[in-house]
């Protein structure tokens, strides 16, 4: 009795054919809202099941990963409000979190 | 991620297994460490694979960084398990609030009218005596024990099993009244007092909770404040 992770959900989509991504929070300063570990699976169609932040920047991961899944490069995404907007969308906590993202092969 | 690596990163989260998934930040090369194996593109070794470990004993993933490398170690751990001694009323809710943040939960009561599944669908029971089936479950630093039954009989073997174990919390339903008697007895029984001061009784947080779901709130509003305080006293 236990809820399906979302690597799990990974696993099944890429089963059924589908291109999938993998999110993974790899670092945290200040307040963010979810730890390091939290995850999320993307499919081809933007799909996502889990989390990586409290909605802030779930948008910005789906963009990212579907370039990761067309050009099957992995890469690092830096959220925060000390970056000098080089990414639009930031973390209304003030905090930064780094954002793993790879395509699953 | 390779497909293959992740099934088996799966099979082994599913065989309650610990173990890390290690990236090279760099190259996205991944490994999968084990307590005792290795398996996966990048060599680990030394230093490195020792730290990994350290790091898995103490469920904390995170970024490791050495000169020739920047590694992401994220640790699987096995599920935190809830042992809750007592299928009373208050153990429904509490059963599953515990189910949804992530507990693997056991219900131990002899009385198999109370743990039926009927009263608890979907979650492991165990119909033994208490001190037989807490034996069995062997708690560890990721358990915690909760005993609602308030009949000694019940109530008491089970807590001496688990003052004995490494469990994270162990508490016990009852007033004040009942627990300076619990502790009565168990002082009776040989358990000494530091053993029986690890005890959280009255069970639960103070947060004035009636109604079973309200008591079931501020339990497992404890045994979490338990396991974080405790995380950060361990912590990097």
């Amino acid at each position: 009795m236990t809820a399906a992770s979302e690597i799990e959900t990974a696993a099944l989509w890429r089963a059924e054919g589908r291109r999938v991504a993998v999110a993974t929070v790899v670092a945290t300063w200040g307040s963010s809202p979810r730890p390091v570990g939290s995850q999320m699976a993307i499919d081809g169609d933007g799909r996502m099941v889990g989390s990586v932040s409290g909605g802030c920047i779930e948008g910005a991961v789906v963009h990212e990963a579907m370039q990761t899944m067309a050009d099957g490069e992995h890469r690092m995404l830096d959220f925060g409000v000390s970056d000098e907007m080089a990414w639009e969308v930031g973390l209304a906590c003030g905090g930064r979190v780094q954002v793993y993202v790879e395509p699953v092969e | 991620m390779k497909a293959a690596l992740l099934d088996r990163l799966l099979a082994a989260k599913r065989a309650k297994q610990p173990l890390a998934m290690v990236t090279d930040l760099g190259t996205g090369q991944q490994t999968l460490v084990f307590p005792d194996a290795v398996h996966g593109q990048a060599g680990l070794e030394g230093a490195l694979l020792d730290e990994v470990r350290r790091r898995l004993r103490l469920d904390l993933s995170g970024i490791v960084e050495t000169p020739d490398h920047r590694i992401f170690v994220h640790v699987h751990n096995p599920p935190l398990r809830m042992v809750v001694v007592g299928a009373v009323h208050i153990a429904q809710p509490l059963v599953r609030m515990a189910v949804v943040a992530g507990y693997d939960v056991t219900v131990v009561d002899p009385r198999a009218a109370f743990a039926s599944e009927e009263r608890f669908p979907g979650v492991a029971l165990s119909n033994d005596w208490p001190d037989e089936a807490m034996t069995a479950l062997a708690p560890d630093a990721r358990t915690a024990v909760v005993t609602l039954t308030h009949d000694p009989k019940l109530d008491d073997p089970a807590l001496i099993v688990a003052l004995r174990s490494p469990a994270f919390y162990v508490g016990a339903l009852g007033s004040r009244k009942t627990h300076a008697r619990r502790v009565e007895r168990l002082s009776a029984e040989g358990l000494t007092a530091a053993e029986i001061a690890r005890i959280h009784g009255p069970v639960g947080l103070a947060i004035d909770a009636v109604t079973p779901a309200e008591i079931a709130v501020s339990i497992l509003g404890q045994v979490t404040q338990v396991l974080r305080r405790r995380a950060e006293d361990d912590g990097p």
